[in-house]
């Protein structure tokens, strides 16, 4: 290195950068063709047939070819800077101010949407948008305190978020009891099942815990298919009782909200009600795991996660350590979950899919295991992302007019799954603050940081 | 009479351990003194870690009992009583026996008030060095904090136990000097800082009986010294007796009053560090030589 300051961009290797091309251009056909550029469709005498989509795969097949190309002419060859230890953690100071920012921000967002959009145009943003991400954000907060927090690989989160949908939708319409009274009953009996399925597998680690939850949360899935009397089986459960406002219902009723409050009937008051009910469960899940982390049971678990043997010899109990990470995990997926019966009304076995709790999974993972930010921003890009593209109707115009956008979600997340291996092994936010400090808080590097065994 | 015959603290008795065919530990008896330095030595392999692991309830021994004492020495003559019976406490007045071979690890340490420390350190790399001395007071902190209910809440009760035991990690920080790293994640300190950390994180849980394994190992001459003037201190202020396997005979004769020689998992000598550095068999041992060889090889390596 002679000057550091100018580095001089290394000559670029046509003769290299032309076999790549060539190389790329034949493996992006060979993986595509089968996938891309045939399809079977059935005819007008319901027979399978082959057709093609050459220009789909073409444009496709372009798009990897010029990327890569692009890549080895303006990014890989450039020399090599030295890497900043940069970090998505806020400093305490600023997380003082932005804290209290955002959460005024989330208050104040339906009424921002509504003022600028109206009332017809805004129950897509704070429904789509607003709802479903603070769900997501809530599922991966309280997937966090088994997996980010206890080191306890948990692929079958979603059952508890099922035992929370299934228990309000079925008590609500047996025993007609609130909302309000079976949100807490629903988080108490998804706990319950967390305890139930601690106990057998926690003597397991790593992987075998992963394969035991994962067949635990299709286990409670098959079971809701299968028992009809008990669920309805595919059916599902429709006809679920909607929260109301201190017993006021949100429909067009002499009693309901609207007359109540001498207001007009619009479906947009249940929306805005269901978006503050969800935010404050969040932060509710928020606050409570932030004030367990700094209480010994919040240590005993990251400790845990660091070393499960020299917690034994400190007297630490870890079977019921790790049950009360797991049922304080269930809990707040029963809570989503019962919020999630009442919001749509209807909730049958497709909701609870594997997909689910791998979707959270990965929601906890891209933001950085333990980290409350990292899995507000994990959620909001991966869910927002996905509700984004069922608006991309533009790129009909380039793909043609039967491309829809919303079947391409997984190679968005698959995207986001290898950008954040490349660039944030650690996820967005890999620091750990630490819970105590004598002088000063600083921030744990990520490498000293473990994952847990299981 | 020497203090582990009089006040014994812990009596372990025809300890055995066989992993499968092999014997790790062959009917093994020793006591602990109250208020002693005891050191286990032995060649490599010769089952001391395994005792370690008896006594502290990561391994159920094959056979044998493990006693240990609380409160005065009288409790002794209940021994036989206590073993009859089927738990692992057994209480009169004040003083109770335990049993630790009945118990499962953490209950050891919980309970009994054994603390151990490992051979190859096992700290909590990724927190600082204040929070593994806050971890190692989990049980009393969690009493205070109702089971996490009072503490969820922010009550001042808890608030107030939360400030003690911060204190008591001062004090502990004080005493091996890493008050200043306090902040600093654990993985970032030298080697000599983990091992004291280790053993101030074991001393955080209010042991009676400090068990070290190996805290010398890869320290250097200067950090040996100031390992020996913390176990010293243990013992006077903290009144914990320890019992410790090293290889460092810098610390073992320096600052033991009993030495434990094993040898392939039988004990082979027992007594003052002046009686095992005299003891025949221990030279055998540690030379690699047959009894009658020892005059020997003793000559020889003498020349």
């Amino acid at each position: 290195m002679t000057d550091a300051s100018a580095p001089a961009p290394t000559p670029i290797d046509w003769p290299r950068v032309l076999k790549d091309t060539i190389v790329t251009t034949l493996v992006a056909l060979a993986i595509l063709t089968p996938f891309i550029g045939l399809v079977t469709v059935q005819n007008m005498e319901h027979k399978l047939v082959l057709a093609t989509r050459w220009p789909l795969l073409f444009w496709m097949v372009a798009i990897i070819v010029g990327g890569r190309l692009a890549l080895t002419l303006f990014v890989w060859n450039r020399p090599k800077k030295e890497k900043k230890a940069s970090s998505l953690a806020l400093p305490p100071a600023v997380e003082k101010i932005a804290a209290p920012f955002f959460i005024g921000l989330l208050f104040a967002y339906p009424m921002l949407i509504l003022s600028g959009l109206g009332a017809g145009g805004s129950i897509k943003w704070i429904d789509n948008f607003g709802i479903q991400i603070l769900i997501y954000i809530m599922l991966g907060w309280g997937l966090n305190v088994v997996v980010g927090l206890a080191g306890l690989l948990d692929l079958g989160y979603v059952a508890f978020y099922a035992v929370g949908a299934y228990s309000y939708a079925l008590l609500a319409k047996t025993f007609g009891f609130s909302f309000w009274v079976l949100l807490p009953m629903a988080g108490l009996l998804a706990a319950t099942w967390g305890v139930i399925l601690g106990f057998p597998v926690l003597r397991l680690r790593g992987d075998y815990l992963a394969i035991v939850t994962l067949a635990f949360g299709e286990i409670i899935r098959l079971i809701l298919i299968n028992w009809v009397d008990f669920s309805g089986g595919y059916a599902g459960i429709s006809g679920i009782p909607r929260p109301t406002l201190f017993g006021i219902p949100f429909n067009a009723s002499d009693t309901g909200f609207a007359a109540t409050f001498g207001l007009e009937f619009s479906p947009i008051h249940r929306t805005i009600f269901l978006y503050y009910v969800i935010l404050v469960l969040a932060l509710l899940t928020a606050f409570v795991t932030r004030r367990l982390r700094r209480l010994p049971i919040g240590r005993a678990w990251e400790a845990l996660r660091e070393d499960e043997i020299a917690c034994r010899s400190l007297g630490i109990n870890t079977t019921n350590t790790k049950l009360t990470a797991f049922a304080t995990g269930a809990m707040f997926g029963g809570f989503a979950g019962s919020f999630f019966a009442a919001r749509q009304g209807f909730i049958s076995p497709e909701s609870f899919t594997f997909m689910e709790s791998a979707q959270i999974l990965a929601i906890v993972v891209l933001g950085g295991m333990g980290s409350l930010w990292g899995v507000v921003i994990a959620a909001a890009f991966l869910v927002g992302g996905f509700e984004l593209m069922r608006d991309m109707d533009f790129l009909k115009l380039i793909f043609g007019s039967d491309f829809d956008p919303t079947q391409y979600r997984m190679l968005l997340f698959g995207a986001a799954m290898v950008g954040i291996m490349l660039w944030k092994p650690r996820g967005l936010v890999s620091t750990r603050e630490p819970t105590a400090f004598l002088k000063e808080r600083k921030s744990v590097s990520g490498s000293h940081v473990s994952e847990g065994h299981g | 009479m020497n203090r582990w015959q009089t006040q014994p603290l812990l009596e372990v008795e025809h300890l055995t351990m066989r992993f499968g065919g092999l014997v790790a530990i062959n009917d093994l008896s020793f006591t602990v003194g109250e208020g002693d330095i005891t050191a286990l030595i032995g060649p490599n392999g010769a089952g001391k870690t395994t005792v370690f692991n008896c006594i502290t309830g990561f391994y159920k021994p094959t056979e044998g009992r493990i006693a240990l004492r609380h409160g005065d020495q009288s409790i002794w003559s209940e021994l036989p009583a206590a073993t009859a019976a089927s738990g692992r406490r057994w209480a009169k007045g004040e003083n109770s026996l335990w049993l630790l071979e009945r118990m499962p690890d953490f209950e050891v340490s919980a309970h009994a008030h054994v603390a151990r420390t490992f051979q190859n350190i096992r700290l909590f790399q990724g927190m600082t060095v204040l929070e593994n001395l806050l971890v190692a007071q989990h049980n009393p902190l969690m009493m205070a904090s109702g089971f996490s209910i009072f503490g969820i809440l922010g009550l001042a009760t808890y608030r107030g136990h939360e400030k003690a035991s911060i204190d008591k990690a001062k004090y502990w920080l004080e005493k091996i000097g890493l008050t200043d790293r306090a902040d600093d994640p654990a993985g970032d300190l030298p080697y000599g800082a983990q091992r004291r950390l280790e053993i101030a994180r074991a001393m955080c849980t209010d042991p009676v009986l400090l068990c070290l394994d190996e805290p010398a190992a890869g320290l250097n001459p200067r950090e040996s010294l100031e390992l020996n003037t913390l176990l010293r201190s243990i013992r006077s202020d903290e009144g914990t007796s320890v019992l410790l396997i090293e290889h460092d005979m810098s610390v073992v004769m320096e600052i033991s009053d009993h030495v434990v020689v094993l040898d392939y998992g039988t004990k082979i000598s027992d007594g003052t560090p002046t009686e095992v550095k005299n003891d025949q068999r221990v030279i055998a041992a540690y030379l690699g030589v047959a009894d009658d060889e020892v005059d020997e090889a003793e000559a020889e390596v003498a020349s």
